[in-house]
């Protein structure tokens, strides 16, 4: 059992001007993530080949339209799903084949925000972000505590506040924040994000862009993010992959994808 | 016709992939009964959900049962002046039969479906997903507590209701056929006795009718969670596996039901047979 690997840096609170991160993906950095010609159907084909690379560090946006199994994508990562054919890296080491101890291991380094959520909701928002620290440390209540409430913090959520709340009284935007804060309470080196933004106001999909842009700037998390809002996705992107009938066509930075004259981007881009 | 012979054969492949999911499930559900982490907290929990919050369906489950069990069997038995063995026979009925199957009936109403219910939302919502992310397995934190609760609280439902059974039995003798409390209640513990003793001390018809409830304890628990933790396609999915835990419980408890007499009746044999 690893124990967290200390509390996260101090976190400045004011905005600052949007700086566009290392614009290309840095070739020198070490692979974390790759997937190399996944397949796999359920009733229908939905992954029928996809390569995905993601380098330390780096931000990749997954773009595609609803149903084109982004969540699929993340899912494989985990390792809550296997493929039918190809093979899933994470750190170098392919976890399909991995048992359930082995595969806790890697999962112990990633962590997921879920596309609704997914908070438990018989538990508190304090035990739910305590929840990663509980099962997988031995550390004792006083010493996950403070992590929990540092947490929440950096997501701008009021500790005193919402602690003792269950996630059914909170509004969309504090959920996927807590959920943010529960992804990020052991200290991932890699954090995945499934639509981060979906069903959120102009207002707190900023603060959501931010906090993603925060965790890569001040913690050099790797991450993918997962998502159908192209603006959002922009605004945090290194690099973008397009994922459509289950293969990636295209990749590239943000500017790229706009400067593409593909008509399926163009239409995609609106 | 080809068509028709494809989706049976589609079918009967989806059933046989199903009852194995079951068994693993089942399997994996006890295995983790020894396992580290405990999830003590949980197990008690779902006690207090399966078996005290079944009390009231059970005790007016039994109690309508042993008085109307009484109640018909004293026209047939006034028919050849027997009246004097319906203690027997309300007895017998109860403690072999009634009180387990209609105790684990009920229970399956009432805790299959709140089990598929809940699971499958947590399905559905992700949080299992979620959970097994975090390094919970889903089976030793959900299935494996129920799977206790169930397979120690039906055991004592079932002594309850069979108890109030008997007690409605007995106000119907008294006050609808004018039986003596005593020998009524000589006439249920001639039954017992009848059946013979399992090690000398144990009245047969008590260890058979303690040893069903265990299995139909682990019948509901599993049904419930294989149903949850296999729902699919949101709300409606919950509702459909919320619906389909009952049924199958249901079946499942009155067709082991069958077997399991059988196999008592070689394990356990009455005497003079
Ligand atoms: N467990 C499953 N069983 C059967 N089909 C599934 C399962 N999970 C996903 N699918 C199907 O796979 C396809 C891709 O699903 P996925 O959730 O990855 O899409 P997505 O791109 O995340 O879509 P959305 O933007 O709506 O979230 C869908 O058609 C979905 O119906
Ligand atoms: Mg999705």
């Amino acid at each position: 059992m690893s124990a967290v690997r200390g509390p996260l840096p101090e976190i400045r609170r004011e905005l600052e001007e949007p700086v566009r991160p290392s614009p290309q993906a840095d070739a020198s950095k070490p692979v974390v993530i790759e997937l190399d010609d996944v397949w796999l159907s359920f009733d229908r084909p939905v992954l029928r080949g996809v390569n995905l690379v993601v380098r330390e560090g780096e931000t990749v946006v997954v773009l595609g339209e609803s149903g084109s199994g982004k969540s699929t994508i993340l899912k494989l990562i985990m390792r809550l799903l296997v493929p039918d054919r190809g093979r899933v890296c994470v750190f170098g080491r392919d976890i399909v084949g991995l048992d359930f101890e082995a595969a806790l291991e890697v999962r112990k380094h990633i962590g997921m925000v879920f596309q609704y959520a997914a908070l438990f909701d018989s538990l508190t928002v304090y035990e739910n972000v305590a929840y990663p620290l509980r099962e997988n440390t031995d550390l004792p209540e006083e010493a996950i505590y403070p992590v929990v409430r540092e947490r929440l913090e950096f997501v701008n959520l009021d500790p005193d506040r919402v602690m003792s709340q269950l996630p059914g009284e909170l509004s969309g935007g504090m959920r996927k924040r807590v959920g943010i804060a529960r992804a990020i309470a052991a200290n991932p080196d890699i954090i995945l994000y499934d639509e981060p933004t979906a069903g959120l106001d102009p207002l707190a999909v900023d603060a959501i862009v931010d906090l993603t842009r925060k965790l890569q700037r001040e913690l050099g998390v790797t991450s993918i993010v997962v998502t159908h809002d192209i603006r959002a996705g922009f605004r945090v992107a290194d690099r973008v992959d397009l994922l459509r009938d289950g293969r990636i066509v295209f990749e590239g930075t943000p500017e790229q994808m706009v400067a593409a004259d593909d008509p399926y981007i163009r239409a995609f881009l609106g | 016709m080809g068509r028709f012979v494809a989706a049976i054969d589609t079918w009967m492949r989806n059933a046989a992939l199903g009852v194995q999911e079951y068994f693993v499930l089942g399997q994996r559900a006890v295995r983790f009964v020894a396992a580290r982490p405990f999830y003590g907290a949980d197990v008690l929990v779902q006690m207090d959900r399966i078996g005290v919050g079944s009390i009231p369906i059970i005790l007016l489950t039994g109690l309508f049962t042993g008085m109307v069990l009484a109640l018909q069997s004293s026209v047939e038995l006034g028919r050849f002046g027997a009246e004097i063995y319906l203690g027997s026979l309300v007895g017998a009925s109860m403690v072999r039969e009634l009180g387990p199957v209609l105790s684990a009936l009920m229970v399956a109403g009432r805790a299959s479906s709140g089990i598929a219910a809940e699971l499958g939302s947590m399905r559905v919502t992700e949080q299992i997903d979620a959970m097994e992310t975090m390094g919970t397995d889903p089976i030793k934190k959900l299935v494996t507590p129920r799977l206790l609760a169930g397979i120690t609280m039906l055991p004592l439902l079932t002594i309850v209701a069979d108890a109030i059974g008997i007690i409605g039995g007995l106000v119907i003798a008294v006050f609808r056929i004018d039986l003596p409390a005593d020998i009524y209640l000589r006439g249920v513990w001639q039954s017992f006795a009848a059946s013979g003793y399992v090690l000398g001390v144990f009245p047969r018809d008590f260890v058979s009718g303690l040893l069903k409830p265990v299995v139909f304890g682990a019948i509901i628990a599993l049904t419930g969670a294989y149903y949850g933790l296999t729902a699919t396609g949101g709300t409606e999915g919950v509702g459909m596996a919320t619906t389909r835990a009952v049924v199958t419980a249901s079946i499942l408890i009155l067709g082991t039901d069958y077997f399991l007499t059988q196999l008592l009746l070689v394990v356990l044999p009455p005497p003079g047979l």
